[in-house]
């Protein structure tokens, strides 16, 4: 078997005194979408910082392509070809959309516009704008936009449905499944539990920083395992 | 129409814009480090106060004026980029307490050099004296050095909007004083974008010691020291958090400082100072975000 794209290998993040993820290993492939569920507090967001190089892991590893990027400096990580939607967005609001775009390749300059806006129609509608005008939802569109400007080898998303109407989560959704298409390795943690596991080609559930249960697509449609899986 | 405005001349008015431009561009050396880093540089004083010193170096030697502007230039700059890596890097993650302190530490370490090295009585920088004599605009004399310290400021300043605003590193720049840890994730280098801000206000301060020497041709250690202080004031009338306002806050007492200073009798300019100061405690009170803040703007989230 050839090394997948992302692999996490035994993953200990420790906050001070409080250890957020314990023990996580898993792997993401070319063209795969793998779901990162659970409750709050659980260390999804922990493990996209960590992998980020946001806060250095306690134990384990983080390997691209079979090679180790623990320690290295969050900015040359995205150079390495790791974007990262966060959580709440976090698009540059004063700036135009075109200037958010811009800075979505600055660590990997040439980037690919084109294919961005055939995905997200309205980011180019709306370039000459100031991002903070736009709604929620096209926020949304923009700061995955920016992300895959620089053409990474791997997405993250932190909540990218956080807060969106149930149509844009729709449009985030099936934009998600065409950027896997095109052959990136996704990593998505989200909250909504069954729209996650109907997605991915698999999902792991995590609860106190341990990873609890593999479900794969067909378990979406099984509530009974997904609240028991929750609860756990 | 020559007569007069307010009661001052145009004398007056040309040498209160030269000062406004002065202190707008120290403003803008301060406000582009406070925007990436959250740092105010308290010694940004003693860059300029260290330009002057080569100045006067170079004059003292009878080197040609180029020469004693390059030199001012070399030493500014390598002081502001060595203290950039010996002080702001290693405290970068502090709290914005331990960086003032530290650059307090730093300012009052350079002047204590400066007067090791020369002296307390001062050296002469004269080599730009000329510019004091008058030019006659349309039957009024106006000092040239008023002129030329407008005219570079509105340059220098129209250049940083140019590449703050058109060039990719001024967008990540911006984009770093606005959220560095999204611009990071992005893949703007920190070390770069801080260190072309580290760069750009060492530029600005060699500029400002070249122009300041003109009208203070003797250098002493504390060269540049009430204006730095003036500055910050006027920075933080003008609003810390966006480099416009914080350029206009210094703009702003700079032409204060200069119209009082020049239409007030001499034994009431003594006073200027507190009067300046009592003026922005009564804004702040009034705005306590700048008074060309924009309203509703907040505090932004530190690095």
């Amino acid at each position: 078997m050839s090394t997948p794209v992302l692999e996490l290998e035994e993953l200990e993040v420790r906050h001070g005194a409080v250890q957020a993820v314990r023990g996580l290993s898993l792997t993401v492939d070319r063209g795969e979408i793998v779901g990162l569920i659970g409750p709050n507090g659980a260390g999804k967001s922990s493990t996209l910082q960590a992998l980020m190089g946001l806060v250095r892991p306690a134990a384990g590893d983080v390997r691209l392509h079979g090679h180790s990027i623990v320690g290295r400096r969050t900015e040359d990580v995205a150079r390495l070809g790791i974007a990262l939607v966060p959580e709440g967005r976090r698009i540059f609001a004063e700036l135009t959309v075109e200037e958010n775009l811009r800075l979505g390749s600055a660590g990997r300059p040439g980037g690919d516009l084109t294919r961005v806006y055939e995905l997200f129609p309205i980011v180019e509608e709306f370039r000459k704008r100031h991002a903070g005008a736009l709604s929620g939802g096209q926020q949304q569109q923009l700061a995955i936009a920016r992300a895959l400007v620089a053409r990474p080898e791997v997405l993250l998303l932190d909540e990218p449905s956080l807060g969106l109407a149930p149509q844009m989560v729709d449009a985030v959704f099936a934009a998600l499944e065409e950027i896997r298409d095109r052959g990136i390795a996704i990593l998505l943690v989200e909250q909504r539990a069954q729209r996650t596991v109907a997605l991915a080609d698999r999902s792991h559930v995590l609860s106190n920083g341990r990873l609890r249960l593999t479900l794969g697509p067909e378990a979406a449609n099984d509530s009974d395992t997904l609240v028991s899986a929750y609860f756990a | 129409m020559i007569a007069t405005f307010l009661g001052a001349d145009w004398q007056t008015l040309a040498d209160a814009f030269g000062l406004g431009g002065i202190y707008a561009l120290m403003a803008v050396g301060i406000g582009l480090v406070f925007g990436v880093l959250r740092l105010v540089n308290f010694a940004y004083g003693q860059l300029v106060m260290a330009g002057a010193y080569a100045l006067a170096f170079a004059y003292e030697r009878g080197w040609p004026v180029w020469i004693g502007i390059l030199l001012c230039f070399a030493v500014v700059v390598v002081l502001s980029v060595a203290m950039d890596w010996l002080v702001f890097r290693p405290l970068r993650t502090q709290t914005p307490a331990v960086m003032l302190v530290a650059t307090f530490a730093v300012a009052f370490l350079l002047q204590s050099i400066a007067l090791l090295w020369f002296g307390s009585l001062g050296k002469i920088a004269a080599s730009l004296s000329a510019l004091n004599q008058p030019w006659t605009v349309g039957g009024v004399d106006v000092r040239k050095i008023s002129l030329v310290a407008t005219g570079v400021a509105a340059g220098c300043l129209v250049a940083l909007v140019l590449l703050l605003g058109r060039t990719n590193v001024g967008l990540h720049m911006r984009a770093a004083a606005l959220d560095f840890r999204t611009a990071r994730l992005l893949g703007v280098r920190a070390h770069r974008v801080i260190g072309s801000a580290v760069l750009i206000s060492g530029l600005l301060a060699a500029t400002v010691a070249v122009l300041m020497t003109v009208q203070t041709p003797l250098v002493t250690p504390d060269f540049a020291l009430r204006d730095t202080i003036l500055v910050l004031a006027g920075v933080v009338l003008g609003g810390m958090n966006r480099l416009v306002s914080a350029t206009l806050g210094g703009f702003a007492i700079g032409f204060a400082s200069g119209f009082l200073g020049g239409a007030l009798p001499t034994d009431q300019s003594q006073y200027l100072p507190s009067f300046l100061f009592a003026a922005v405690i009564l804004v702040l009170l009034i705005r306590p975000a700048g008074l060309f803040a924009r309203r509703g703007a907040q505090a932004v989230e530190r690095v």
